[in-house]
């Protein structure tokens, strides 16, 4: 599909999956700031909830700083064109949340399921038809299985009124080629007003050129966040996207020099860390593993003496999904214990 | 002499739960009841040469008392519990529900099924397969000192997941947070329910993490860990902890793993066989309490 002249909706993520690398404690002045100037930029579209979505606080995935709430609140007044989205894990986040965010102004709500669980995501879909929002499902981790068995969740979450679908290739190990098939796919077995989206993680250093095949194959709702804040090695850095899409005479309605500026001015100065494909992010990407294992695998290792890539491809060899951070600690508790006995064996 | 049983619901649990009933001392499932002739457990249950019915609880109620029906298990769903217990209360047994309906007091053996059947309930709800897992780990540490808070994740294989709990997935976080507080004693709850779709399937794995107000006593919190995992391994044997208690500052931090008997159900559903289990210590103590004269469960009035 020719790129040229299409209409693109970008999605920024700095402010939900940047929560991550962030460990959720992003101010509710440095949320209110980013959105403001990504409202200024031109920015359709902007995610905001704890990393983990909504009702993610927790010791599991990290309290964020502030209540999902209290974020929500302090940015939706000042958005002047920006919608504001949420997401929201069905077994994490509840209905209840779900109306909380509507009622503080969220106008898009995101369904997030694994990539085979769709029908655990037919309440919480239900609930945001109901209550009017612009309404999507999430599927996760969908890499892990292949195009014929994701067309079959995707055309679930569709059966159940969602209004957009995304392919989520939340480890960050898919090629063009994977992208392609997955989105072509999913795109000739739903109905034509129903959108698709991808979101893209940079392990492996793919996620502009498996955003464009998205695009290519069908998708125009498009993930990628400012200077790529995100969990492992970030997201699709969403200044190089726009500048790609621009190039490619695409639609995107964000100014390019605007939303250079918020990476370069606001976003890369509040970052911990450089957001890049260390080894650890590398192996998230090469081992298909959920990228917001990241710090929890490095803070095991740190904590017990192991190293994270060790711990990252023992989490992958499990077949480990979204959401089991609890993981991470048992599986280092059980390296650590193997590793004492084996010394005690040599000893 | 046994207390007679019988079981409504001849689905996975009901017909589990079958296999667990005939080998008990205490209670002997007398009837099966189910809604289609056909099912797999109405026929399992009449090769045991239990009675059946496929009209549902209102062809079991006429029986009940030329049989000596004491306890009903459901194992149907929420929306027709309230009804069946109704029903079955009117002829003076006790219910154990195995639904997520929630109509009587919740009951995690191991925790609060004395002081349940010291009050002669009429009903008890076994709450959630998650909340049999974990809650009582939270117990376990709450017992020792105060909680400011308590979380549980349970993991749990898709193939062991039903399309009923599926469709109502905030049923399980809910009633499962509710279970933490009011029966683990932490004052606040959260629950986290994760599916998992790998092959072969995995076993169901829980992680409770408390937080206790003050710093944890470690030794005692420890101690009371592991009486606890006695306590639940006598129902559930195929109950381990497998790493923890882990302190890091306040947070306490068990891992659990749950393999089931694998009587009707496969052995990675852990967590349908510990629901079974627990309903199954359920009936038996308030069986005893019964067969020691204590107590007979009270008609309705």
């Amino acid at each position: 599909m020719d790129i040229k002249g299409r209409k693109i909706t970008l999605h920024d993520m700095s402010l939900r999956d940047g929560m991550h690398p962030k460990r959720h404690q992003l101010t509710v002045e440095q949320m209110k700031s980013v959105a403001m100037a990504l409202d200024d930029a031109g920015m359709p579209l902007i995610e905001i909830t704890h990393g983990d979505g909504l009702g993610g606080a927790s010791i599991n995935y990290g309290f964020a700083r502030h209540s999902d709430q209290e974020y929500l609140k302090a940015v939706v007044p000042h958005l002047k064109r920006s919608k504001v989205s949420v997401l929201s894990l069905p077994g994490i986040g509840t209905l209840d949340d779900l109306k909380m965010a509507v009622d503080c102004g969220a106008s898009t709500v995101r369904i997030a399921t694994h990539c085979t669980e769709a029908d655990v995501s037919q309440q919480h879909i239900g609930i945001s038809v109901k209550l009017g929002v612009d309404t999507v499902g999430f599927l996760m981790m969908a890499h892990m299985i292949e195009p014929d068995a994701l067309v079959k969740q995707a055309k679930l979450m569709e059966g159940y009124g969602a209004n957009c679908i995304y392919v989520t290739d939340s480890a960050g190990h898919m090629l063009p080629g994977d992208v392609t098939a997955r989105i072509a796919a999913v795109r000739a077995a739903l109905d034509s007003k129903t959108e698709l989206g991808f979101h893209a993680h940079h392990n492996l250093g793919m996620s502009i050129a498996n955003s464009i095949a998205a695009v290519e194959a069908g998708a125009n709702r498009i993930d990628a966040s400012v200077a790529g804040l995100g969990a492992g090695a970030g997201n699709t850095p969403m200044e190089v996207l726009v500048t790609v899409l621009h190039q490619l005479g695409a639609d995107t309605g964000v100014d390019l020099y605007k939303i250079m500026d918020v990476a370069e001015d606001l976003i890369i100065p509040l970052m911990d860390q450089p957001i890049r494909i260390d080894r650890d992010s590398l192996i998230l990407g090469y081992a298909g593993v959920y990228s917001s294992f990241l710090l929890f695998a490095k803070r095991a290792a740190d904590r017990y003496g192991l190293s994270s890539r060790d711990i990252l491809v023992e989490m992958g060899r499990r077949k480990t999904v979204g959401g089991q951070e609890d993981m991470i600690e048992d599986v280092a508790l059980d390296m650590a214990r193997e590793r004492n006995e084996g010394k005690r064996k040599t000893a | 002499m046994k207390i007679k049983v019988a079981i409504v619901g001849s689905g996975n649990i009901g017909t589990d739960l079958l296999y667990k009933a005939k080998r008990s001392t205490l209670i002997e499932p007398v009837w099966m009841v189910g809604i289609d002739p056909n099912s797999d457990g109405l026929k399992r249950a009449r090769d045991m040469g239990l009675k059946t019915t496929h009209e549902g609880v209102d062809g079991l109620v006429p029986h009940m008392e030329a049989d000596q029906i004491k306890i009903v298990f459901d194992a149907t769903s929420a929306y027709v519990h309230a009804e069946n217990s109704r029903k079955v209360n009117e002829k003076g047994a006790l219910m154990i529900d195995l639904t997520p309906a929630a109509i009587g007091p919740f009951c995690v053996p191991p925790v609060n099924l004395m002081d349940h059947v010291g009050k002669n309930e009429q009903n008890v709800n076994m709450v959630s397969c998650g909340a049999q897992a974990t809650v009582p780990m939270v117990a376990a540490v709450s017992r020792v000192q105060p909680l400011e808070y308590a979380e549980i994740v349970a993991t749990v294989a898709s193939k062991s997941i039903g399309p009923g709990t599926r469709q109502n997935i905030d049923e399980f976080t809910r009633t499962t947070s509710s279970a933490v507080q009011k029966v683990g004693g932490a004052k606040r709850g959260k629950a986290i329910i994760i599916i998992n779709p790998a092959e072969p399937p995995i076993m169901m794995r829980d992680t409770v993490h408390c937080l206790t107000e003050t710093e944890p006593r470690k030794d005692e919190i420890i101690e009371s860990v592991h009486a606890m995992l006695k306590e639940i391994q006598k129902y559930v044997p195929g109950y381990q902890l497998k790493n923890g208690p882990v302190f890091d500052g306040r947070r306490v931090s068990t891992f659990m793993e749950v393999e089931g008997l694998g009587d009707y159900l496969p052995k990675y559903a852990g967590n349908l066989d510990i629901m079974t289990a627990a309903a199954l210590r359920t009936a038996e103590m308030f069986a005893e309490n019964m067969l020691s004269g204590k107590s007979q469960p009270a008609r309705a009035a």
